[in-house]
């Protein structure tokens, strides 16, 4: 596979067709030529770079610099100052940020995005644009150059634990599902995000569908499945719009369906979507709605490795379980195993919900405490009132007192602490929250949704 | 309630035709009816009766599905459904005040209908967008940072 140090990806939307993108394509490419760039660079027609309103438009990656309304005529200048000098050819950059995403903004320094490395940066619905980001090299060399049990092995010396909230080792769960001699075996992704206040696998669906797509091939040719499933809840219907776009598209590449690139190793993937239900985020009551029936949970064992689905064996991992997969393989296990604590590796994605001053999405190394992630990242309490406790893990979490905001956050302190990891919801309540109706509040979300099989664990 | 019953024909080619998108089989009983509740606005007996047929699943088992999923009605609903998001971020911002005001505006409780067939009020879990708290969808719309006092001006929205 070639390397380009740069892609020039170029606008070539109606409007930006009619202000002449191929001729700003054409140029770019004799330019680079002229120069001796053009094995450094590679310059892809795409869609919708910005509005238009400016065209034409392009952009240039890694670096993320978006230049609009020049003509053929600037073009040599615009590769002269970019590409030759390094710098930033200021006279073309687009100006004002045309939207501004509340719900994921910039990263702070105490982040590290990994899996949502491409949410807000890339068109979800156009394959190219993750391509153009290193897309699907992971799968390319897993299926090239990995055995299954050779790519097992990566995932378990990156330490990838189940980003569901129990953080079982990913790899230990693609052996145990690898080791059943039974067939078919299917893939299935956890998409049915439930926990109130989690919402960071929804912007990873509908932001880059396509790194959940990779990571279940991935995990497929690495267990031996050859059937997939995306269960997704009904209350995100663009998610599942998107990723239904994301599939056709990989299919027609030749990324989905028989003979994967070329490999012998054949895949499909279907999305289902829920019916609104809590408890179909627990992977057995998930297997039973898949089935058609009501989504309540089974005993086990037989875990989903054994008699699974349709009670054949099954892998379930949830959305940013996946996301990270391709990440992995393409960077490397130690890579990631550098992020992150002892014993919880890598990064981990959270929502920031209710009393605190930025809500959204953050990605951050396991260990920060429960106060950088706070107050660092999420910028405080809104109001300048004081902090009275931070719920993690979801409804059956745990409320966390300011005693304990210098807590470093993986799975062993949360636990230590009485509460739990969870999906990655934190709800941040200032001083004015009253305590005991919160735990009223939660009492009825649990009677209300509970499965009543508890006495059966 | 003087919802109108739905034409028998209507509800029996909602079925059909969802049936042939996705196949007889009980593993796509869900996306099925999903399809049809969409389509009627809930899932009448008939509609039971004529998948029990097509599908050769009792249609007790179709029931028990059914009345399991909390998006899925087996009872007439209004022409428009609010959904109130219910959870924890929304109940921090606000949410208890604005669900009082739904309830004040509509003059009908959770899971109730109004007398004249236009709202249906019930809860929601979460809707994934605690960004913007409190939360609630009317039919497809997602409305977000409510205040009690717009209640009124967003249902007179609605017609």
């Amino acid at each position: 596979m070639t390397y380009f140090r740069s892609h020039v990806l170029v606008c070539v939307d109606p409007a930006c067709l009619k202000k002449g993108a191929h001729e700003i394509t054409d140029a770019l490419q004799d330019e680079f030529v002229a120069q001796g760039l053009i094995d450094e660079i590679q310059v892809l027609e795409t869609s919708r770079i910005g509005g238009c309103d400016n065209g034409p438009e392009i952009m240039v990656y890694p670096e993320g610099v978006h230049y609009v309304g020049f003509t053929p005529d600037d073009v040599p200048y615009l590769v002269e100052e970019h590409f030759l000098k390094g710098r930033v050819a200021t006279k073309f950059v687009q100006q004002e940020k045309t939207f501004v995403d509340e719900e994921l903004s910039d990263p702070t320094s105490k982040e590290v995005r990994v899996v949502l490395k491409n949410c807000g940066k890339i068109d979800p619905e156009n394959i190219e644009d993750y391509l153009a980001e290193g897309g699907y090299e992971g799968l390319g060399k897993v299926l090239t150059s990995y055995t299954p049990e050779e790519t097992i092995d990566i995932v378990l010396r990156s330490g990838l634990g189940g980003r569901g909230g129990a953080g079982f080792p990913t790899g230990k769960k693609w052996q145990f599902c690898r080791a059943t001699q039974d067939w078919p075996k299917y893939m299935i992704c956890n998409a049915d995000e439930g926990d109130p206040g989690a919402f960071m696998n929804r912007r990873v669906l509908e932001g880059d569908p396509h790194a959940v797509i990779e990571g279940m091939i991935i995990g497929a040719y690495s267990t031996g499945s050859n059937q997939g499933y995306i269960y997704c809840r009904a209350e995100y219907p663009l998610a599942i719009k998107t990723l239904n776009i994301a599939i056709d598209q990989a299919r027609a590449l030749g990324l989905l369906g028989k003979d994967i690139l070329g490999s012998g190793f054949d895949f499909d993937l279907e999305v289902r979507m829920g019916a609104g239900a809590f408890v179909c985020g627990e992977e057995t009551a998930l297997m039973a709605s898949i089935e058609g029936n009501r989504g309540e949970p089974r005993p086990r064992p037989p875990f989903p490795a054994v008699k699974g689905l349709f009670g054949k064996p099954s892998n379930v991992n949830n959305v940013e379980t996946y996301a990270n997969v391709p990440q992995i393989i393409i960077n490397g296990p130690e890579w990631y195993a550098a992020f992150g604590t002892e014993k919880s590796k890598g990064t981990k994605t959270f929502a920031l919900a209710g009393d605190v001053q930025h809500t959204g999405l953050i990605e951050v190394p396991f260990g920060l405490t429960l106060r950088e992630i706070i107050f660092d990242v999420g910028g405080g309490i809104k109001d300048g009132k004081a902090f009275k406790a931070i719920q993690t893990g979801g409804p059956m979490g745990g409320c966390l007192p300011a005693d304990y905001l210098d807590l470093p956050v993986d799975y062993q302190e949360l636990a230590k602490a009485g509460s739990i990891m969870g999906s990655g919801g934190l709800v941040v309540m200032d001083e004015d929250t009253c305590m005991v109706d919160i735990a009223r509040f939660f009492m009825d979300f649990v009677q209300d949704e509970s499965c009543g099989k508890c006495r059966n664990s | 309630m003087t919802i109108e019953p739905k034409d028998s024909k209507v509800v029996l080619e909602a079925v059909q035709s969802a049936v042939k998108r996705y196949g007889a089989s009980q593993d796509e009983l869900i996306p099925i009816l999903n399809d049809v509740n969409r389509e009627i606005g809930y899932l009448p007996g008939e509609a039971l009766d004529e998948l029990s047929r097509l599908l050769k699943v009792p249609k007790s088992q179709l029931f028990s599905v059914a009345s399991f999923y909390r998006m899925l009605s087996t009872k007439p609903r209004g022409k428009h459904v609010l959904q109130f998001c219910e959870s924890a971020p929304c109940h921090v911002a606000g949410g208890r005040e604005v669900w009082l005001a739904v309830k004040e505006a509509l003059k009908i409780e959770e899971n109730e209908t109004t007398p004249d067939g236009k709202w249906t009020l019930v809860t929601t879990s979460c809707l994934g967008v605690c960004g913007v708290g409190p939360v609630m969808m009317i039919d497809d719309d997602v409305i977000g940072n409510v205040d009690p006092a717009q209640v009124p001006a967003i249902l007179a929205k609605y017609h």
